[in-house]
């Protein structure tokens, strides 16, 4: 991480600090800006480009807190983003409960990398997402999107690096931020 | 810890194992999606899910609102005057139109009740707000910030003040989902406004044009040519402004000309629009034989069969 040492110094693989340990509130309330972020009502280029953020979330929270955020949880939030966004009921709910399987199987792999690379492989991940639920509404009859369906994915590995930082800047310990 | 334990601790136990789950929920969630597909069972449950997910839904139109607010405050006084003068002036051009159509209305529904048929204008209207548009991407779907608490009802036409916008088709308690006219599964009964040839516009859904099918290519339909509603599914009153027809392909070939049309609406623009109640209860159905029936839907403004001609 050359080019960016600011995010390099925070990422897993840099000199660490040891962070807070999460609280559940904090992660659910995490989850819930992301759902509003996903019905935030935009329109038009802004649409095409809005990263599904509840999966990158969740993603988020799988890899870094599995003990916290699991199949389960992810389940019940796609029923909600299922709700949200008036689709087939599980549509979201079954992406998402693969997502947070994929999390649980990579995440040893996914850690050890510096955050641009960890980009990619979210990139990946959410593209296996976006991919499942193409797959449930071609099978349920509906026609193939055009290929900007599959920006969303690439802008949410794109956030990735940002919500990491975000994230455990908030997580940092007292000391640092109070001479901040 | 003084020994080591045989078993692992307590603290590793998580449960069944995530491949397990995965199994689980995937299976839960392919239950639903075929029930959801094949049955309407989960309106229910979705609705009682839409209220838990109300607070969020207002928290997301915050920013939006905020934004607007911060710029009508900083708006100048001169575009303020400048809008005025617009909407004032074509308050002027439509007002010869709308007193022609009061007296207009009048008239017809002495016609109308002279030669025994029922009213077919809406029996009322309600202002409705854009919430947000579905981030589906494979549906034509907004929601709107009024539902059951205005009476709203699954059917109901949705318009705006250039055209028809679409149909209400879920509501909740204080939303409703409204289907656009460019929905795949979306179709209306229209007639060409000029020479009053009947068809049925179909939405092709996201980026594609909607487009009439199974017109006869010596039909009598030219480019520019506004398409209104025809009112014959009893989904949308008569006479509605729908969409203009874009391009016409009439090649000898084949058997029908190629249409495809612009809505009309701001579909994916407008803010605010109106939802029209539906007239008094239409006539029951005339009895239809036991095989007819089987093939035969109504409702969802869904039409298997267009009358072309």
């Amino acid at each position: 991480m050359m080019a960016l040492p600011g995010i390099g110094q925070l990422s897993t693989t840099g000199p660490e600090e040891i962070l807070r340990p999460v609280r559940p509130w904090f992660i659910m309330a995490t989850l819930a800006l992301a759902l509003v972020g996903n019905l935030l009502p935009v329109s038009g280029v802004a649409l095409a480009l809005k990263p599904d953020f509840v999966a990158l979330l969740l993603l988020y929270w799988c890899i870094k807190e599995p003990r916290f955020v699991g199949v389960g949880i992810a389940w019940c939030v796609g029923l909600l983003m299922d709700v949200g966004d008036g689709t087939l009921f599980g549509q979201h709910a079954l992406a998402y409960a693969f997502l947070a399987y994929a999390a649980e199987y990579f995440r040893r792999r996914v850690l050890r990398f510096p955050l641009w690379q960890q980009a990619a492989q979210v990139a990946v991940l959410l593209g296996l997402c976006a991919a499942l639920v193409l797959l449930v509404r071609y099978v349920g009859g509906a026609a193939l999107p055009r290929w900007t369906y599959g920006v969303p994915p690439l802008v949410g590995a794109l956030l990735w690096p940002l919500v990491t930082v975000a994230i455990q800047w908030s997580q940092r310990p007292q000391r640092s931020s109070a001479t901040l | 810890m003084r020994h080591i334990p045989i078993e692992p601790p307590a603290f590793f136990h998580r449960g069944p194992s995530p491949i397990a789950r995965l199994a689980f929920f995937g299976l839960i969630s392919i239950a639903l999606l075929f029930v959801d597909t094949r049955y309407h069972y989960l309106e229910g449950i979705r609705r009682v899910v839409a209220v838990i997910l109300y607070p969020l839904q207002r928290a997301a139109q915050l920013p939006g609102e905020v934004l607007a607010d911060v710029g009508s405050y900083f708006a100048s006084l001169r575009s303020l005057s400048e809008e005025n003068a617009t909407l004032k002036q074509q308050l002027v051009e439509r007002a010869a139109a709308a007193q022609g159509y009061v007296s207009a209305q009048h008239e017809n529904a002495r016609l109308r009740a002279l030669i025994d048929l029922g009213s077919r204008h809406a029996a009322g209207a309600t202002a409705v707000e854009v919430l947000y548009t579905s981030r589906d991407p494979f549906a034509q779907k907004l929601y709107v910030g009024k539902g059951t608490d205005a009476e709203l009802h699954p059917g109901e036409a949705v318009i705006d003040a250039e055209g028809v916008v679409g149909q209400v088709t879920r509501v909740f308690p204080s939303m409703a989902e409204v289907t656009l006219v460019t929905d795949k599964d979306q179709a209306v009964p229209v007639k060409v406004q000029r020479s009053g040839v009947r068809s049925v516009l179909y939405g092709a859904g996201a980026g594609h044009a909607p487009e009439l099918r199974f017109m006869a290519p010596s039909a009598d339909i030219q480019v520019g040519d506004v398409l209104v509603t025809s009112g014959l599914d009893g989904t949308y009153p008569a006479g509605l402004a729908v969409a203009r027809v874009a391009t016409l392909d009439r090649e000898t070939g084949q058997m029908f000309a190629r249409i495809t049309c612009t809505p009309l609406a701001g579909v994916d623009r407008s803010e605010h629009l109106l939802v029209l109640a539906r007239a008094a209860a239409a006539p029951p159905r005339p009895e239809e034989p036991a095989e007819a029936e089987a093939a035969k839907k109504p409702g969802k403004g869904r039409r298997r069969s267009a009358g072309t001609q």
